[in-house]
């Protein structure tokens, strides 16, 4: 007897989202010709959320990696984007090349950081943050703690300064997010999902952790540093205290574990409502960061999948799977007794 | 094809594994008994690579393992299942053993595929491929546990009581898929408490209590043996 089976990568849903999706991007793309100054800049400033929301989420989510030291590469993003329009590079390359700076710290840093585990980790990124903030303060073109500005960006006029500025962020974003769904649909990323959720068993059936690990880390450490490059890009101004401030890194913790950590959706659907959040309560000062922090917490101990966690498993959501579906056809023998099997060619 | 001699594990000061001899065979089917605590999980962990042994080695096929960690030994050929399960809660059964063939067993998109549904169904978990492995039972966490060492192509199965809990009927089926996966070449290491499901597929046996192998030969021969029988303290084993 023959059986079929085919493994479905996707649902029809998926290609309406991945329509509907595209055609907001076009829409978006559109954006400096349709929007008001104010509304670009608010939106640029949702791309960087959500760019450092699924950077964290690759790190913790997928690698198990809790880090509190993001703000290193957030930093070293605008950094290097100085240094590099210091020295020459022309703005607009400078920026993506800071970014990519913080995936290049990164990898530095994994050869020593992920030899620590659990909390040495998560702490030993935050002292990795300061220190390396103490080192960007003694650069002279810096100014220590007073900081600096990318003058670059000066000799553009600011409409369209904003204009570019808007869609190097929407570049980034889409490019990341498709990278990040790229990535987690390979067979790297099943990997990754495996160390989610035991590391100790991914290791048992053949996951070389470490290598799988460092792809998180580096990908954590690119997004953050495009995000700080592009903060730059829409703040001109550089102080290494608010660069490599902690907040960054507590952002992401918050839009993660609200959103719904390790998945792909959820951390969008976290930056979107930490924006929204901030928006409406930002001016409040100190009350909103306790506000935060303690639906943080809440979150972490009555709902640990997060808003979108909890969407999939009541309504069995999948918009963008990364999974495989095992499709059985006819003829297949659903007991052990079934001895041979031929692949379909039903594949999605 | 699987040596290791004079393995020894320490916690602190507990020595768990006190210089114990190992040799497994190709296609050999070793049981391993004993009460608990002697020390047969641990001793499993550091065959597979799981622990680091205090001292000792550890060959395969005439290769110093020890220095390889567990992923490079699945990759090798040696595959196993845990005690307590352990699936990937968050992805589905058929994931589950999919990122076992992709990894320990190396295969790439179709190739993968098949061997991941030949696992599911050598243990009759096909019907439960597209669920979250969270949702499974305890039975079907421990089938779910052997397919995925399964989906990893191994040579040698080191396997810690897959047999516990199951009615005699599911015990049969089990058997039967040992039995056969014996045939198709695998050599297997099989924990079990429940000695009657063990002789029907081991060759030998092997008892253990306090760290130590006291006993080691065919399975009558060991269930006799006096140094086993005072082991489980004189309590019926079989
Ligand atoms: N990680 C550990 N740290 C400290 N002690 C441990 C550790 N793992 C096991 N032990 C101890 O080592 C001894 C042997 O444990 P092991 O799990 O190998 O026994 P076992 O023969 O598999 O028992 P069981 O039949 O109950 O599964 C026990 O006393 C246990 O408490
Ligand atoms: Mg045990």
């Amino acid at each position: 007897m023959t059986q079929y089976y085919g493994v479905e990568r996707g649902t029809s849903r998926t290609r309406i989202i991945l329509i509907i999706t595209s055609c907001l991007v076009v829409a978006l793309a559109c954006g400096p010709a349709l929007m008001s100054a104010n509304i670009l800049d608010h939106l640029i400033v949702l791309f960087i959320y959500i760019i450092l929301a699924i950077s964290w989420n690759a790190l913790a989510g997928y690698g198990g990696l809790i880090s509190v030291g993001q703000q290193a590469f957030f930093g070293i993003g605008a950094y290097a984007a100085i240094r590099l329009s210091y020295y020459g590079v022309p703005v607009y390359l400078a920026l993506p090349l800071g970014g990519a700076a913080g995936a290049m710290a990164a990898g530095i840093a994994s050869l020593f950081m992920l030899h620590l585990r659990g909390g040495e980790f998560a702490i030993g990124m935050w002292v990795l943050a300061t220190l390396i903030q103490q080192l960007v303060s003694l650069d002279p073109l810096i100014q220590g703690s007073t900081g600096t500005s990318l003058l670059a960006l000066n000799h553009f006029a600011p409409a369209s300064r904003r204009a570019d500025t808007y869609w190097l962020s929407l570049a980034v974003l889409l490019g990341l997010l498709g990278a990040l769904f790229w990535l987690l649909r390979s067979r790297q990323g099943a990997a990754m999902q495996a160390i989610r959720d035991d590391e100790e068993a991914a290791r048992s059936i053949g996951v070389a952790v470490a290598p799988t690990k460092r792809l998180a880390f580096v990908f954590a450490g690119l997004g953050a540093g495009m995000a700080g490059a592009l903060w730059l890009a829409a703040s001109i101004t550089f102080q290494p205290g608010t660069y490599f401030g902690v907040q960054w890194t507590a952002y992401m913790i918050f839009m993660v574990l609200v959103g719904g950590i390790g998945t792909f959706e959820g951390p969008i659907l976290g930056a979107i409502l930490f924006f929204a959040l901030e928006t409406i309560f930002g001016a409040t000062g100190v009350w909103y960061l306790i506000g935060l922090g303690a639906v943080s917490v809440g979150f972490a101990l009555f709902a640990p999948r997060g808003i979108w966690g909890a969407l999939e498993a009541r309504f069995g959501w999948r918009l963008l799977p990364v999974g495989y579906r095992l499709v059985l056809g006819p003829g297949f023998a659903r007991d052990k007794t079934a001895s041979s099997i031929v692949q379909s060619d039903h594949h999605a | 094809m699987l040596v290791a001699r004079a393995l020894s594990k320490q916690f602190g000061s507990l020595t768990v594994i006190d210089r114990v001899d190992f040799r497994l065979a190709d296609a050999e089917a070793v049981g391993i008994v004993g009460p608990n605590g002697a020390g047969k999980t641990t001793l499993l962990n550091l065959l597979s690579g799981a622990m680091q042994p205090s001292a000792g080695q550890i060959s395969y096929r005439e290769t110093d393992i020890k220095a390889q960690d567990a992923a490079a030994r699945c990759r090798l050929g040696i595959g196993r299942s845990h005690q307590v399960p352990r699936p990937f809660i968050g992805m589905t059964v058929f994931e589950n053993v999919l990122v076992a063939a992709q990894q320990g067993g190396q295969a790439q998109g179709a190739d993968a595929y098949q061997r991941g549904v030949e696992a599911l169904q050598a243990c009759g978990m096909v019907e439960h491929a597209n669920r979250r492995a969270e949702t499974l039972g305890l039975l079907d966490r421990k089938r779910l546990e052997l397919a995925r060492a399964l989906a990893t192509k191994p040579d040698i199965l080191l396997l810690d009581e897959i047999g516990g809990g199951l009615t005699d009927g599911e015990a049969e089926v089990l058997v039967r898929i040992i039995q056969r996966l014996r045939q198709g070449g695998i050599a297997i290491v099989w924990i079990e408490h429940i000695v009657h499901i063990l002789v029907q597929v081991v060759d030998r046996l092997i008892c253990m209590d306090a760290g130590r192998i006291i006993a080691d030969g065919s399975p009558s021969a060991v269930l006799e043996n006096q140094a086993v029988m005072s082991a489980y303290l004189g309590g019926g084993v079989v």
